[in-house]
């Protein structure tokens, strides 16, 4: 697969990168919760209606998708020094690229039948 | 006053890999003096108290990297380190960690070498032969003091291995080069005489490689001779990821009329 | 000085005798302490960054109770409205602050900015990768960590109406 013989100088950039995109995607994504009050920014509706904002949704879904790719890197780096053979290697690199895809289909789920509610 | 002595207590780990004995410690009383080394307490101790003590030393001026040991929860190197300094009674003396164990305090390099090795620690010229075979093809590089600046701290490595003994990473990856060769890749990157780069940086950018280190600082905290290993392994990320650029000329070479 | 390369593959040093490793395992990386801030950095980048993970999946399976209508997503809502999920919350924002503003250093130290240029070493060997500026980031961090913190604290825990 050519998407695992990626240099990991290149994975350090797409995880610098994605870092950097997260913190300010999320910091407007708290900003939603802030336009008022907190605990009616949670209310059934009105985060219904956030989801029929369509800028809204591709915000989410990139938050998505590069907090998985941020954090489950993460994940691997931790994993990938605690122990060396190719065996460990191989089933965490699978694993987590597996768990990021998982994340990222169930969190689109959520916002597709979301934005259709 | 200067002669005054003092009693302290020389805790030492006592362990041989051939005979079944468990791992213990031995105590020792030594008197000490304001300028006593942490070595010259071990050496009274071997010399009038257990002659199997087992040290290794050899300068005992922080030259030869010989006698490197966990000093009070620390690696430090037991010549450069004075009693006096470490305000204690109990000094606890342990083999360096992640260095496999042979006795007492002496440990086993091959690892450690061998990944200094890898990182091919020598100057890549392709106009000079590696090897000289007639005396008259050697050649002398032109370099200025700026030039040696660049990498002279990094060329002050005495692989003394407290950097990769205090390094959180060597603590669990035994594929990690470690902070000593890594240091070591950026000074020939940093050397104008060396057009190695290429071969070293493929070396290093590997999953194993210049990556695994977060910044944890304990290398260059340990370090003896002011070799910081983290700033030079953080310029060589930096390179890696296109930040900082290398603009060095290679160096000329002075003909023999020069 | 005639130095050959050496491609003879020796890594290894199990051979007919076996050594202890010596290695101090994950007990290394555990311990935060004796070697000053950047260590502790390090210790709190990566458990801030395991427990955000936890939190960020532990959040898309909150949210999505969405899907299941009005209800489901009231009883969720209800289960974080505890103190104890306010204490959970609370913890995250820190973590979050801190890992943000901390990253945002390493991204910087790791590619070389702001760390000085290598120099002759002259005796204690202070090593300027370890400089206050480096030292200062760490410790805004955690401070804006501990203000997020209390003015979390405030809204959560304040007169809630």
């Amino acid at each position: 697969m050519p998407l695992l013989k990626l240099r990991e100088s290149q994975i350090m950039k797409i995880h610098y990168l994605t870092g950097i995109c997260a913190v300010f995607f999320v910091a407007i994504h708290i900003l939603f919760r802030l336009i008022m009050p907190f605990g009616q920014s949670l209310e059934f509706h009105n985060v219904v209606a956030n989801y029929h904002n369509m800028y809204y949704v591709i915000l989410l879904e990139l938050i998505l998708v590069f907090i998985s790719i941020h954090g489950f890197n993460g994940l691997r780096i931790i994993l990938i020094e605690l122990k060396q053979n190719q065996w460990w290697e191989s089933t965490i690199t699978i694993l987590v690229l597996a768990a990021m895809i998982g994340v990222v289909a169930y969190g689109t789920r959520t916002i597709i039948i979301g934005s259709q509610l | 006053m200067s002669e005054e002595t003092k009693k302290i207590k020389l805790k030492v780990y006592r362990t041989n890999y051939k005979k079944e004995e468990p791992p213990h410690y031995d105590e020792f009383d030594v008197s000490v003096k304001r300028w006593t080394t942490v070595l010259d307490a071990l050496l009274d101790a071997k010399s009038y108290s257990d002659s199997s003590l087992g040290i290794r030393y050899s300068c005992r001026m922080a030259s030869c990297g010989s006698c490197g040991m966990k000093i009070n929860g620390k690696p430090r190197l037991a010549c450069y380190t004075k009693i006096s300094e470490l305000n204690d009674q109990t000094i606890v003396c342990d083999p360096l960690p992640s260095f496999p164990r042979i006795r007492d305090l002496v440990t086993d390099f091959t690892e450690f070498f061998a990944h200094h090795k890898k990182i091919e620690p020598y100057i890549h010229n392709d106009k000079v032969p590696i090897e000289v075979v007639n005396k008259d093809d050697l050649v002398e590089f032109k370099q200025t003091p700026e030039d040696v600046d660049k990498y002279l701290q990094f060329s002050y490595c005495i692989k003394c291995g407290l950097c990769y003994s205090a390094c959180p990473t060597v603590a669990t990856d035994t594929k990690f080069p470690g902070p000593q060769a890594l240091s070591q890749t950026y000074r020939y990157m940093a050397d104008t005489r060396d057009s190695g780069e290429s071969t070293r940086l493929d070396i290093i950018d590997d999953r194993h490689g210049v990556w695994r280190c977060h910044f944890a600082g304990s290398c260059s905290n340990v370090c003896p001779k002011g070799v910081d290993p983290a700033l030079g392994i953080q310029l060589l990320k930096g390179h890696l990821i296109g930040i900082t650029k290398n603009d060095k000329k290679i160096a000329t070479l002075r003909s023999k009329e020069e | 000085m005639g130095i050959k390369p050496n491609n003879e593959n020796n890594s290894s040093t199990d051979g007919d005798i076996k050594l202890k490793s010596g290695r101090e395992g994950l007990m290394g990386w555990l311990n935060p302490t004796r070697y000053g801030w950047e260590r502790v950095s390090y210790w709190l980048q990566r458990l801030t960054g395991v427990g955000l993970l936890i939190y960020f999946i532990g959040h898309i399976y909150e949210t999505s109770s969405l899907v299941n209508g009005i209800n489901a997503w009231n009883s969720m809502l209800e289960l974080t409205q505890t103190p104890g999920g306010h204490i959970f919350l609370l913890l995250v924002i820190g973590a979050s602050t801190f890992h943000t503003v901390n990253g945002l250093r390493l991204i910087f130290t790791e590619s070389g900015i702001g760390l000085g240029r290598p120099g002759r070493p002259d005796y204690p060997y202070d090593a300027t990768s370890l400089n206050y500026k480096q030292k200062s980031g760490i410790w805004v961090a955690m401070l804006l960590a501990a203000i997020a913190m209390l003015y979390g604290g405030m809204v959560m825990f304040g007169d809630v109406n």
